[in-house]
């Protein structure tokens, strides 16, 4: 097969590959985002603190219950997203009438104080966490060796945003959470529990992030930083997407992981800011974001 | 009455006035340091807890000296690191800088330092240009450099017949020197490098620039990168079969913390080289209790043991000096005192700015082998002081000519 553009084709599937991967990380976490944004009219900054404290989850169940993955992949979700349900108690929903600004402080500041203080309890160089038995070692597809646990990843990650995606588009639950999105007084005039509704929505968005935290614990290290590198990317993810929009974050997620993931081969030295310059053309051309609908 | 009052009052204030009369130095230690991200476990709060201790066993107090200590994060950006240097020197009478890891601040820092006339002392920085071309009648580079890194383990990894080198390079001043550094090492030695690729600092994937290297065929990938970055790359070079399918790693730059973090199963069988390791005699096992009690059970790396040796080095030039306000003069002091720590032993610091010592190449032990939590390597080979550090000549130091 001849090259394309010096490469060989091989090569270039591989790292198509390793995009899609990458993307489902964006695309798991900007979902979340996109939920939450879609329903409460908050910009989670907390969503980077909150992925990095599913893996943290995952880490502790390991070393001090002796827990393994498959029950991280459980309760991780459970128990950060019950710290999501207090914030929204306690302190989020104050703020659903007031300007984007407030929501936006006040999550970034308690993002600062959770990162902080697993700083100061575990340090920044992070710890390690093991690919569960079952999907060690890898496959060999050819052009490239696949480990199994990433491949994985791809299928989860698949399957959990289509899923929400389908609940959300396509069934009478998700007809009442859009619903509450555009008139949340109708919607609670027919006898709908819209507070709780919304309680739950941002639980499971943080749930979301946590579940994200654990599939990543195995392939980056257990690292208090960890939230705070990725959450500026899924945001430009986001942005790119439409605010809002819950289709448009899933395939702005892995579309632009396969962007990342060609950088990475014809210019890695772009490799971190090439999102962002793909985010400015796309607020250049389509303010609303590809797949965003202008309000 | 009232003029015994005055005269009382009078004599108190005189007796005040004379008694620091008697000469007192006062000396600001600034530690600048990675306070916050991926360098923050290897310096940070550690380099704090190790100036300090210096301070300490320096005695300075009882040898009429006041020592005081400040410290910052430079978030490693160069713009914020040598702004804060530009206030600790202009404004708040700071008299030397310590650590900055990162060698982008680092360089920053170090022209600050040149300009004001005060003193830099380097631990954390890895890039040998602090004294070759940038070298500076300022600055000590204590600890280690990329030249050093690139000739203990480049060489010993050449000799074993690790001749083709693919190298995989953090985009910024210390991945681009110790690249060339050990680039250099590799084709005197008769091997080849076959090619490079860059990656930005603090990246989290490393898997597709992992897949370049192997695609590219060399016997030996070259870790270029430090802290975090080398932890997720050589955790996923692990994921990826990178060691199994026949290519070997060369971390250049690996510390204790990185070792600690990735587990012993993960790095077993690393070969790389240090200027430090705590449990090497009676002295550093010392220092590594006294740290680790005042550092999260941090066991010290080679930069916090640096910041040790090189601020007591320099509180005794002070007090031979009487005085910290010329740089340069405590810096030519340093250089005319012979060192002599618990730490690196005796040594030197020679006209350019480099610390002299013995460097170590060590083999991260077999979880088998390792008694339990920080029993991570196993001494390789010495590589005396004469041999450690690259010659005077070859560094092309602007001060080191006359």
């Amino acid at each position: 097969m001849p090259d394309i553009f010096g490469i060989p084709p091989q090569a270039l599937f591989g790292q198509l590959l390793l995009g899609l991967i990458n993307g489902a990380f964006y695309a798991q976490l900007s979902l979340g985002l996109a939920i939450i944004f879609g329903l409460l009219n908050i910009i989670n900054f907390t969503h980077g603190a909150q992925y990095m404290m599913g893996a943290f989850v995952a880490w502790m169940l390991l070393n001090w219950l002796g827990l393994g993955y498959w029950w991280a992949l459980v309760a991780a979700p459970v128990v950060v997203g019950a710290f999501g349900i207090l914030i929204e108690r306690t302190m989020l929903r104050h703020l659903y009438k007031l300007d984007h600004l407030y929501g936006l402080l006040l999550t970034f500041g308690i993002a600062l104080i959770v990162q902080g203080l697993f700083r100061d309890q575990f340090g920044s160089t992070g710890l390690p966490y093991r690919i569960p038995a079952e999907l060690r070692g890898g496959t060999d597809l050819g052009f490239m060796f696949m480990p199994n646990y990433r491949g994985w990843v791809v299928v989860v990650s698949l399957v959990v945003c289509f899923g929400t995606w389908f609940v959300i588009e396509k069934t009478k639950l998700g007809s009442y959470l859009r619903a509450a999105t555009e008139n949340p007084a109708l919607v609670q005039s027919f006898g709908v529990n819209v507070p709780r509704m919304v309680m739950l929505t941002y639980g499971f968005g943080v749930g979301l992030a946590a579940f994200t935290g654990v599939l990543a614990a195995p392939i980056y290290q257990v690292s208090p930083l960890m939230g705070a590198d990725i959450i500026i990317v899924v945001f430009a993810v986001v942005v790119i997407g439409g605010m809002g929009s819950i289709l448009g974050s899933i395939l702005t997620g892995f579309g632009l992981g396969i962007v990342e993931g060609l950088t990475k081969v014809f210019y890695p030295e772009a490799s971190s800011t090439v999102i962002f310059v793909v985010m400015v053309i796309v607020l250049l051309i389509k303010p609303a974001g590809l797949f965003g609908r202008a309000r | 009455m009232r003029n015994l009052k005055s005269m009382l009052l009078g004599a108190i204030t005189l007796a005040g006035l004379a008694l620091p009369a008697a000469a007192q130095v006062n000396v600001k230690i600034g530690v600048l340091s990675d306070m916050s991200s991926l360098y923050a476990d290897l310096g940070g709060a550690g380099s704090v807890a190790a100036a300090r201790m210096a301070v300490e066993d320096f005695n300075a107090a009882a040898k009429g000296m006041r020592v005081e200590i400040v410290s910052a994060d430079h978030q490693n950006r160069a713009d914020v690191g040598s702004n804060i240097a530009r206030q600790w020197f202009d404004r708040d009478g700071v008299d030397v800088i310590v650590d900055v890891p990162n060698s982008g601040v680092a360089l920053a820092v170090n022209g600050v330092a040149r300009e004001k006339n005060k003193v830099f002392l380097v631990s954390g920085a890895a890039t040998s240009a602090l004294t070759g071309e940038q070298c500076s009648p300022n600055t000590v580079h204590w600890t280690y450099d990329t030249w050093a890194l690139a000739n203990g383990t480049g060489k010993a990894i050449v000799q074993q017949g690790g001749d083709t080198w693919f190298f995989l390079t953090a985009d910024y001043a210390f991945g681009h020197q110790l690249e060339a550094d050990t680039s250099a090492v590799v084709t005197k030695l008769g091997g080849r490098v076959v090619g490079s690729v860059r990656h930005p600092l603090n990246g989290s994937d490393f898997s597709s620039f992992l897949l370049q290297a192997q695609a590219s065929r060399a016997k030996i990938i070259g870790v270029a990168n430090a802290g975090g970055d080398t932890i997720n790359t050589i955790k996923q070079a692990g994921e990826f079969g990178i060691v199994r399918r026949g290519q070997s790693l060369a971390g250049l730059l690996i510390f204790i913390s990185d070792v600690h973090g990735l587990g012993l199963e993960a790095a077993q069988g690393l070969v790389f080289t240090d200027a430090f390791y705590w449990d090497a005699n009676d002295g550093t096992r010392a220092f590594a209790r006294r740290m680790a009690a005042a550092n999260r059970g941090i066991h010290p790396t080679m930069v916090h043991a640096g910041v040790y040796a090189s601020v007591t080095h320099y509180l005794k030039a002070v007090e031979a000096n009487k005085s910290a306000a010329d740089g340069k003069a405590t810096v030519d002091r340093m250089k005319a005192l012979p060192t002599d720590d618990a730490l690196f032993g005796k040594g030197t610091v020679r006209v350019d700015g480099r610390k002299i010592h013995d460097m170590y190449l060590y083999e991260v032990k077999k979880p088998s082998e390792s008694k339990g939590a920080w029993d991570y390597y196993k001494l390789r080979a010495t590589i005396p002081a004469a041999e450690a550090f690259r010659p005077l000549a070859e560094g092309k130091c602007p001060i080191a000519g006359s």
